[in-house]
């Protein structure tokens, strides 16, 4: 190798690590103490290494003595509930998009790409006034109700159903299967790379999401994890660092692991929403 | 699509399927988005307060009072400043970091994964990790700045430095997003368009870069630019963990004094007149958007 070319591969290194530790570095943080012993936390010496293990005493107080658990299964329940409408609706109403021809087809395409301009803080209002008016507050519906509507996913789906060949479609028409049976034993199996990227897209999104939870819900056993962690911060008047970067952890970590096994329709979903 | 003609048995299977797939994600349009849309419009000219019995109709009193704000104004600056901070380190930085993670080979999966790691985490959870990083006497950043000779700095606690700190806390979310579509955009170019250039006479890295991987990532870089914007222009969460729009109204943003006057005051009237103020801008951009994103689909 040319004494060039090895200069180079260490200066681009030595970037690349350089910017690795910043980005990496609230996440060391972050486990670091959550085994660290509160003595420690507040002592005057500065030790990165925790000098005993106080993981069990800290995840314990974060599990135990807030809401946290709570929040974690409504960010299931929620971003459960919100995929599942999301794909039963998106993935037929796509197909009709890509491959049938029926009235108001242009229309609704147009509307599609119009919704992609509005993000949810446009509609919060109204539907904000409409849910209190009919005493769905801090209900799950209201947490809910809004992201069933995915202009995302009916925009990605169509993208996808178009690209499918039709002699396959027209093979099963002449099989004898309807348009219904088509959908879902059909092309919904043929765009299962496309559905696995917008899930992880949409669970993430709402796993993380705080602007709307924070105005529909109001009492804390309908708090999502974005939620419990900042009561839970609230409530740690006492500033007890190691349990709460514990239940930071907890928090965020299943959306890491998540990221970590199912990289690839991670970076996908990205990709999707701009190169696609 | 093969052509059908029109009245067939088939054709008309088609329109009655189409219709009912169709139908339920056109009701949700309907209630989520069109109802809701002209609801705001309509509420914006009325002095609405949620549980208010009587209602007036105020004309543009809203737009009005608005704009003649201090606070409102404070906002609309805020906002744009935080944008003009985040925008062309989160752009250009992406840019970079996938410049040379596209180079890398062995490593290139670890960088890529650190650099994501942002992304993917809880920014509501994150920002008290940065709090906690950042507080003036347990964290380590505040010392660390103190060696390094800045003095010591409360960094979200001072009027000078708040903005510019969740700003930083902005670019460190988003470098790793754009870094992935920059990268998937680096991975479109052929590798023969860098032989042809070599051919050429482009001997060195900057000249293919200038003569190849810019002119080729440019919907990239349009479409980053678009999205980065609207992500910078919509900044929230951070300002409601870290700073509460302090110190000194410092760090409030468009988004959270909506909130405030819309979900803790409840002026609706008022702040359905600030929503169609960000309406404008946000539609204004993402058309943008949409028309790069349309562009790519018919070239694809």
């Amino acid at each position: 190798m040319r004494p060039g070319r090895l200069i180079g591969r260490i200066a681009s290194h030595a970037v690349l690590l350089a910017g690795a530790v910043v980005m990496a570095a609230p996440f060391v943080w972050m486990l670091l103490t959550s085994i660290r012993p509160p003595e420690e936390v507040f002592g005057a010496v500065f030790d990165p290494i925790p000098s005993r293990f106080a993981g069990v005493e800290n995840y314990g107080q974060a599990l135990g003595a807030s809401n946290l658990p709570r929040a974690m299964l409504n960010g299931v329940i929620v971003c459960g509930g919100i995929l599942a409408v999301q794909l039963l609706t998106a993935i037929p109403a796509a197909y009709a998009l890509a491959r049938l021809s029926f009235r108001g087809r242009g229309l609704l395409f147009g509307l599609v790409l119009f919704g992609l301009c509005i993000p949810i803080q446009v509609p919060a209002l109204p539907l904000y006034i409409a849910l209190a008016n009919l005493r769905l507050l801090d209900t799950y519906f209201a947490l809910m109700m809004p992201f069933f509507l995915t202009v995302f996913g009916l925009f990605l789906f169509r993208q996808f159903f178009r690209t499918y060949p039709e002699e396959i479609l027209q093979a099963a028409r002449l099989d004898g299967m309807g348009e219904f049976e088509i959908v879902w034993r059909i092309a919904a199996p043929a765009a299962l790379p496309a559905i696995a990227a917008f899930s992880v897209f949409s669970v993430v999104a709402h796993w993380n999401d705080l602007y709307w939870p924070l105005i529909v819900v109001t009492s804390s056993e309908r708090a999502t994890p974005a939620l419990g962690i900042l009561a839970f911060r609230d409530a740690e008047t006492g500033g007890n660092y190691g349990a709460l970067m514990a239940a930071a952890a907890l928090i965020t970590g299943p959306m890491i692991v998540g990221f970590l096994v199912a990289r690839r329709a991670f970076v996908r979903g990205i990709t999707m929403t701009g190169v696609r | 699509m093969s052509p059908r003609a029109p009245g067939s048995p088939q054709a008309r299977t088609e329109a009655r399927w189409g219709a009912i797939f169709a139908a339920p994600a056109l009701l949700l349009i309907v209630v989520i988005l069109l109802a809701p849309l002209a609801v705001l419009v309509a509420l914006s000219a009325t002095d609405y307060r949620l549980g208010a019995i009587a209602v007036r109709m105020i004309g543009l009193d809203n737009y009005a009072a608005m704009f003649a704000d201090p606070v409102f104004q404070r906002s609309l600056r805020n906002t744009f400043l935080y944008v003009a901070f985040v925008l062309p380190v989160a752009v250009f930085g992406g840019l970079g970091v996938a410049l040379l993670v596209h180079a890398r080979i062995r490593t290139r999966t670890i960088y890529e994964v650190i650099y994501f790691l942002p992304v993917t985490s809880t920014l509501v959870a994150m920002a008290t990790v940065w709090q906690f990083m950042l507080h003036p006497t347990l964290g380590p950043v505040t010392p660390l700045l103190a060696d390094l000779g800045f003095g010591r700095i409360d960094l979200l606690n001072d009027p000078d430095f708040a903005l510019g700190t969740l700003a930083l806390i902005g670019i460190w979310q988003l470098i790793g997003f754009n870094m992935v579509l920059f990268l998937a955009g680096l991975s479109a170019i052929p590798r023969e368009l860098y032989e042809a250039a070599a051919l050429d006479g482009a001997r060195y890295g900057a000249d293919r870069f200038l003569r190849v991987t810019w002119p080729l990532l440019g919907p990239t870089t349009m479409f980053v630019t678009v999205t980065s914007t609207v992500t910078a222009f919509k900044v929230f969460d951070t300002v409601v963990v870290l700073t509460r729009g302090g110190p000194l109204g410092s760090t409030e943003t468009l988004l959270y004094i909506l909130y405030l006057e819309g979900f803790q005051y409840f002026r609706m009237g008022y702040a359905a007149a600030m929503t169609v103020v960000l309406l404008v801008f946000l539609a204004g951009l993402s058309i943008l958007q949409a028309r790069v994103l349309e562009r790519k689909v018919h070239y694809a």
